[in-house]
Formats: C-alpha cells, structure tokens, sequence
C-alpha cells in the first residue's frame, strides 16, 4: 500500500470509529419506535399482532394508508394510521424494513 | 479512488476531533454517561433503548427493587383471571444488553454537580439523568387513609402484596356483601383502570357471588373509555355496578378503616371489601431531584422530555405532565424511546427531531371482552397534544367478535411489551 494510502486508511479507521457511524444505523423517524409496544420488535412472542420488522416497505406503506382511508378493517389501526402524514409513513415503512428481529439470549 | 481534496477533507476531520475539549470528545468516543432512576416501564425501557441507538453510551440503572411488578394485567390477579408470577419480571435481560444494574433507591440528586446518591453510600455521576420513578400515593390528601389504613382499605394501585390483598379481601367477602371503589380526580395513574377493575369484579361477583354489589364513588363527573364501559355495564352485569359522579356526590371525603366505612359529602357508606384509590404525585425522588413542581407531578419540554426545572434531567413515565399522554405504561414506554432517542443526539451533538408519540390502552370488561382507547401526539406550544383526526375509542356498536378480538389483542400486547422492556 502507497504511504498516502495507508496514512488515508488510518484517518477513515479514526473518523468513522469517533463519528456516528458507531452508533446503530440512523435514529428511527419520528413515531416509528412507538409500534414495538404491540408489534413484538423481538423473536419468540406469540401474538395475534402481526410483526413490522423485515417487513416489505411498499407493503407498510399500503396498509397504513388502507388503514388511514378505512378501506381495510381494523381494531385500533384505523385510529393510529390517521395521525401520521404521507411522508411520515413512508419514513417509518423504510426503517421498518431495514430493521431485524432481535434475540434475546 | 479517493482524491487529494477528500484526503484533507479526512486529514481536518481528525484535527478537529482532536483539538475539541475533553469532555466532548470522550462523548464522542462514547463516555456518556446516562444514569436511569427507575426500573419500571419507563425507565427500564429508556435505558434498553439507549444502548441500542448508542451502544458506545454508558448507561446504569438505578431501581430499589430486584423484581418488577407491573400494574398493568393485575386486575386479572385480583379477580383470579391471572397468577402474581405473571406479573413479575426481572432485570437480567437488562444486565445482557450492558447495562450497569445499582439495586438501591437513590436518596439525593445534585443537578449542579450532575450526580446521583445511593441509600448504600454509591454515588453516580452522569452527563444525562433519566427521572423514572413512577407514582407515589398521598397519604394526606384523604382523611383517614394512612398507609396503615391500606392494610384494611387496600389501594391496590402498586401492584403487589396489595393487589394479593385485595383477592383475598374478595374471596373472603360473603355473597351479598359490597365493594366499594373510590376512584380519584384526575390525573391518576391509568385512567381507565379504575372502570376495568369494577368490571372484572362485577365478572367475579356474577360468577361467584351473584347477590352481591359494586359501587363506585368518584371524584369527577366523566372518566376514560366512559360510553364503552357504562354500555357494557348493562350488557353484562346490569344492576350489579353503581357509579356515583363527584355532581352526585361521589367523591369520598374522609375514610374509617376500622368499620370499613367510606364518607361522601351526601352519604356514608359501609363496605364489605373497600378499594381506595387515593390521589397520587411523582414517585418521591422528584421532589429530592427538584423537578416536581407544585401540582406533585413534573413539567417537561416535550421533544426531549428535559425537565423545564433543572437542565440535564428527563423526565418519563407516569412522573411527567405529559399534556394529552395519559398515564400508562404503553405511554410510558413510547416516551422512554422517544426520550432516549433525544439523550443520544444531544450526547452526539445531533439536531433534535420533533418526535411523534403513540398511546394505546386496553382493558378488559370481562375476560373475552376487550375495548380500546388510542392517541396519537405531538409536541405543539410547549405540550404534547393529540394529533387532530387520530385517535378514540373502540366502536360503541360493535359485534362481540369485535371485542373478543380487542380482548385478544390486549394480551398480545402485555406479552409483547414485557418482552420488549424485560425480556
């Protein structure tokens, strides 16, 4: 490796290691991490609630906006769907989709 | 392939971060510290969320107890529906995820020097304090209901050796006899608890004791879930549940618990099993932090939860004036990662994003009978408020497959959020 390569490829190691990209991924839009409490976030529950995590985003997206315009039947997701914005549901179907199910030892 | 100008752009980066001041840079490194006083749906959710949108943050726990025991679901204990073990849950999930565990109560707080002492001598210092501390009850707001008289008048409202209490006090009690419930004035700890307890004992009363009845003397004039539950009332158990609203002279003045007697303004009434629910504050270690204000309970900025009294303290939880958030454990949890999510980017220098809150509360009306009330919330002119159109109760008319469904669905989320927060 050339020397000005290998100083770069400290600096990078340094930067990234004291930056935000330690951290886990980007933070989560607003209104996305309120789901867990129903939507088990972790492996192993059994519910009848169906889980977000992995799931397709255009997916999401087409059942919060069903459940939005009340065309899909619902207990309680008719009510929640109707306080986010267009916008506000994408964002929350795309971190949805990025995330997995976590384990728990 | 990377380019002379990316270099010094790379090569300034690392100067700036080693000419920032210490204290900074070793956040940036990930020296945070978070210290968490509290270890109830609040707390212990707030603290599992750091770690994991800041792994490098270093966050202890602070709880006096080694097991929790949650509230919600133990109305289901009272009326036998429920075992107490199924209520309990510990902290180890907690201890894996690298979180510090201090098993002691905190006994003072000095937002000064930013710095927690223990009732075993530990003291914590922290860049951020998380106040979690739940309710304590107010044992002078109702004549004659002391802690000594909640051995004979359990409250029932920490869940526990008194929610154990209380069922006995009610398989004991004969047919024939009746239960009384105060209910306070707002806010209280779970709004529409009160109302789902009277239910679950009016199922217990039908079932077991059919002669028997259940008033409820109350200190408002309307309280959550209000239609839903008073239709239910004369759909399942009609004439077995008084409710007696504050203009009718509901509200209890003054209790006497040697002869289990309850005192209205227009009444006294003798009990067989009385359950008093007093009026509530912020768990004590809110006032040692200096963040309770008059009302007992702690103003809050809404989009970090900072307490509006002392910088470098949040408040969460049941403790917090949370504007339209009630006070429930569903509220408690969707703060606590709003909140944390808020500590990591002020910690790593991060603008604030204006969160967006959800509430979800179910109670049971009978055990295969379940109804709902949602919110959805967002900071506006200081407070969290409802987001307008969202949000509401479970449909007035619906069939019963609708409430079993809802019945359903209440379980599944005390088993999902127990997971989520102790698991």
């Amino acid at each position: 490796m050339e020397p000005v390569k290998a100083a770069l490829a400290v600096v990078v190691l340094l930067v990234l290691a004291g930056g935000d990209a330690a951290a886990s991924g980007p933070p989560p839009p607003p209104g996305a991490t309120a789901c867990s409490g129903c939507h088990a976030a972790t492996a192993g529950i059994v519910t009848p609630v169906p889980r977000l995590v992995g799931r397709k985003p255009a997916d999401l997206v087409a059942a919060l906006q069903d459940f939005k315009a009340g065309r899909r039947p619902a207990t309680v997701m008719d009510r929640i769907a109707k306080g986010f914005s267009d916008a506000e549901i994408a964002a929350i179907a795309v971190w949805y989709g990025e995330q997995r199910p976590e384990r728990r030892r | 392939m990377v380019d002379r100008r990316e270099i010094l752009k790379l090569a300034g980066a690392a100067a700036l971060a080693a000419a920032l001041p210490a204290p900074a840079l070793a956040q940036s490194k990930g020296r945070g510290q978070v210290v968490v006083i509290g270890g109830g749906f609040a707390g212990a959710s707030c603290a599992r969320a750091l770690k994991r949108f800041d792994p490098r943050l270093a966050v202890t726990l602070v709880e006096a107890e080694r097991v929790f025991t949650a509230c919600p679901f133990s109305n289901g204990v009272i009326v036998g529906l429920r075992s107490m073990a199924d209520q309990r849950f510990g902290y180890q999930g907690l201890a894996q995820d690298g979180i510090a565990l201090r098993f002691a109560a905190a006994t003072a707080v000095d937002p000064q020097a930013r710095r927690v002492t223990l009732a075993d001598g530990g003291i914590l210092g922290y860049d951020r304090l998380v106040v979690a501390p739940g309710i304590d009850l107010r044992w002078d707001a109702l004549p004659g209901y002391t802690e000594e008289a909640a051995q004979r008048m359990p409250h029932a409202w920490k869940a526990g050796e008194q929610t154990l209490l209380l069922q006995r006090q009610l398989a004991a009690m004969e047919d024939g006899g009746v239960v009384v419930i105060a209910a306070p004035a707002n806010p209280f700890r779970c709004p529409p608890g009160p109302y789902e307890r009277a239910s679950l004992i009016a199922w217990y009363l039908k079932t077991h004791k059919p002669r028997s009845k259940l008033l409820i003397l109350d200190a408002k004039d309307a309280f959550s879930k209000q239609r839903l539950f008073q239709g239910a009332w004369t759909e399942l158990y009609p004439d077995l549940i008084e409710w007696v609203p504050l203009s009718q002279g509901g509200k209890v003045t003054s209790v006497d618990a040697a002869s289990l007697t309850l005192v209205t303004d227009f009444a006294t009434h003798k009990a067989a099993v009385a359950n008093v629910i007093p009026p509530q504050q912020a768990g004590r270690v809110a006032q040692r932090a200096g963040v309770a204000d008059r009302s007992g309970w702690c103003p809050i900025e809404p989009v970090s939860f900072q307490s509006t009294l002392q910088p470098g303290i949040h408040v969460i939880g049941d403790a917090a004036i949370a504007g339209a958030m009630p006070k429930s454990a569903f509220a408690a949890n969707a703060q606590a990662k709003a909140c944390a999510a808020a500590i990591a980017g002020l910690l790593a220098g991060r603008p604030l994003e204006e969160p967006r809150l959800i509430n979800t509360c179910y109670s049971l009306v009978a055990p295969d009978y379940g109804i709902s009330i949602a919110g959805v919330y967002h900071p506006a002119g200081g407070q969290l408020i409802d987001v307008e159109g969202a949000g509401g109760i479970s449909p007035l008319e619906a069939p019963r497959s609708v409430r079993q469904q809802e019945a359903q669905y209440a379980d599944g989320w005390f088993k999902t959020i127990t997971a989520e927060v102790f698991g």
